[in-house]
């Protein structure tokens, strides 16, 4: 297709844009660029200038604080992500079997997505506290021994946080699935059933491959889900017990408001950017390599 | 789209089934599995917010019996009149009710500023591509995936010192910034997909810019709009960060007050009312979840297909 007559300078369209030119440029090239260059800076409550190099990074990574939260996102990004796709998959899995009252099933899963995540956290801090919750129930129910308390303890905070996360998020997994899973054509489940293949074989070997433009689309969610979490951790532990359930998020916004220690706050956003960064920059190559591929095949 | 599979599939169902004779066939172990393993994962959905409704209709000394499961002795409805009118956040005894006004004033014109830009720069980016458009659009689409904490502090030194920090002009921007790379990349999916003829016949009939965008591309619009305004509504609404950081106490929306009263330390813990209040927040995009149905997802989906 001819472009070329319609590329050019067209003064309305340049106008019609302006609120984008700003926000892409002000906002993420100088707003980012401002961020990483205070990082550099001894900036306390407000921006300074007074440059000191990477001692702010240098702080950062020996406070304790940091390494926890660094720990803490690791580990819960690993567990809800793949708590969340294997979960969502199944789900979706089943739901695919011709069943009854698919759309009731698919609103209930779907449902607490469309909740604020103070919601969410909120609504588990009240189901497992120990004198209100599903303990207290149990106990008063006659099993008097059963403790299940998980935000109380600095050990299991952290999963409690997972199962309220995967209880937000599986279903929109599923959903994204399911739609993945009916694009796949029937005469392959059928070939294979000829073939005498056993259908979780089908699934694993043969659809879930097939299906590779669904799991990114889902995972690529999760990901940008797992590095914003902030509100889930305000409202379920508010970072505690003591710093237990601490998150660069958490860490960040705290530094900024209630620490006034933006110097350091910015060198932990920037390093929270930076593997935002290698991950684009990694798609981004492998995206222009199948492009000039293509382009040296035809 | 989304539609018409299902309906195809459901009739190849009905076929395969046809020959089996009209008599119901008893469940095999296999689908009482199936069902099974659905109707276990529904209760893991379900419970909390069974739990939520159930003890905000009890009174505080039913609550602390702590009867977690059992439906009210003697439901009132007092809790949910409190939530709304007189549950505290620190000093203020207004309940939730000043919160709710406020995330409707942040709400309503940040989804309608945010779409509007949103579909001029999908059009724009599709139609009308100047020289270094598409970096623009690679810098907005980078900025989807920005960690907010990276550009929150120097956003916040930038709205102040225009003087729209902590006003409702603020967290209005603040939302239009934050909603620009996903509605954009929305829209010009949206507009891409649209036959080239269409602009070029308008083009040689001698439209401008601004003519092709509200007499063509602009009532074509409605089905990726509608899907725009659920991401946006929902979105905003479920907001908390920005709004305790841009929005000023003041105008602080439903999140951050839900939040305040909640977790305030001081005086007894009032369960029953937290439990209303925290209905009452989630009220608006469930109630917006269940009318969309389909397009929710549809508008998820959409927001990460080409990111």
């Amino acid at each position: 297709m001819q472009k070329s007559w319609r590329r050019g300078f067209h003064l309305p369209a340049v106008i019609g844009t302006v609120p984008m030119i700003l926000v892409a440029v002000g906002v993420f090239v100088i707003g980012v660029g401002f961020s990483v260059l205070w990082s550099f800076t001894s900036s306390k409550l407000f921006p300074t200038y007074d440059f000191v190099g990477l001692a702010q990074y240098r702080r950062l990574w020996a406070d304790n604080r940091w390494l926890i939260s660094v720990n803490n996102i690791w580990f819960f990004g690993l567990m809800s992500i793949t708590c969340n796709m294997l979960f969502g998959y199944l789900l979706a899995v089943f739901m695919d079997q011709r069943i009854r009252q698919e759309d009731l099933f698919r609103s209930i899963f779907l449902y607490p997505f469309a909740m604020s995540l103070i919601v969410t956290g909120l609504v588990w801090q009240w189901v497992l506290d120990p004198n209100l919750g599903l303990q207290a129930a149990m106990r008063n129910w006659g099993w008097s021994s059963f403790s299940f308390a998980p935000l109380v303890s600095a050990d299991t905070a952290l999963y409690a946080l997972v199962v309220a996360g995967i209880w937000q998020g599986s279903g929109v997994t599923m959903a994204i699935l399911l739609a993945g899973l009916r694009g796949v054509d029937e005469e392959i489940w059928k070939a294979a059933k000829v073939d005498g293949i056993p259908t979780w074989r089908t699934h694993v070997s043969i659809v879930a491959p097939m299906m590779r433009g669904s799991f990114a689309t889902a995972f690529v969610l999760q990901c940008v889900g797992v590095v914003r979490v902030y509100d889930l951790v305000i409202a379920m532990t508010g970072g505690g017990p003591g710093i237990a359930t601490s998150m660069p998020a958490v860490y960040v916004i705290q530094l900024i408001t209630v620490r006034q220690n933006v110097g350091q706050g910015m060198a932990a956003a920037t390093m929270m950017l930076l593997p935002v960064l290698v991950v684009l920059a990694f798609g981004g190559l492998v995206a222009w390599r199948r492009k000039r591929q293509g382009e040296t095949e035809a | 789209m989304s539609a018409a599979p299902i309906a195809i599939q459901e009739r190849s169902d009905l076929a395969d089934v046809r020959p089996y004779g009209p008599k119901p066939r008893r469940m095999s172990p296999g689908r009482i599995g199936i069902y099974a393993f659905l109707i276990v994962a529904a209760l893991f959905f379900l419970i909390p917010v069974y739990i939520m409704i159930v003890t905000s209709l009890k009174g505080m000394p039913e609550i602390r019996l702590g009867h977690l499961f059992s439906l009210p002795h003697e439901p009132t409805f007092q809790p949910w009149a409190d939530a709304w009118l007189h549950a505290c956040t620190g000093r203020d005894c207004n309940g939730l009710s000043p919160g709710f006004y406020n995330s409707v004033k942040i709400t309503l014109p940040s989804v309608a500023i945010s779409i509007v830009c949103a579909s001029i720069n999908g059009y724009a980016l599709t139609f009308w591509p100047y020289k270094g458009a598409n970096l623009l659009f690679g810098l907005l689409v980078f900025g989807a995936f920005v960690p907010y904490q990276v550009v929150i502090y120097p956003l916040i030194i930038g709205l102040s010192s225009v003087g729209l920090f902590a006003t409702l002009p603020g967290i209005i921007i603040v939302h239009t910034i934050f909603g620009m790379p996903i509605l954009t990349l929305l829209f010009r999916n949206f507009y891409a997909a649209l036959p080239a003829e269409l602009f070029k016949a308008a083009r040689v009939d001698g439209a401008g810019f601004w003519r092709i965008f509200f007499s063509i591309m602009l009532p074509m619009s409605v089905p990726i709009a509608v899907v725009a305004v659920i991401l946006q509504v929902t979105g905003i609404w479920n907001d908390f960060l920005f709004g305790i950081v841009f929005a000023g106490r003041s105008n602080w929306p439903m999140t951050v007050q839900l939040n305040n009263i909640v977790n305030t330390t001081t005086g007894v813990k009032e369960y029953n009312v937290n439990m209303a209040a925290t209905i009452l927040t989630a009220a608006v995009p469930l109630v917006i979840y269940f009318i969309s149905g389909r397009w929710f997802v549809r508008g998820i989906a959409a927001g990460a297909v080409k990111g």
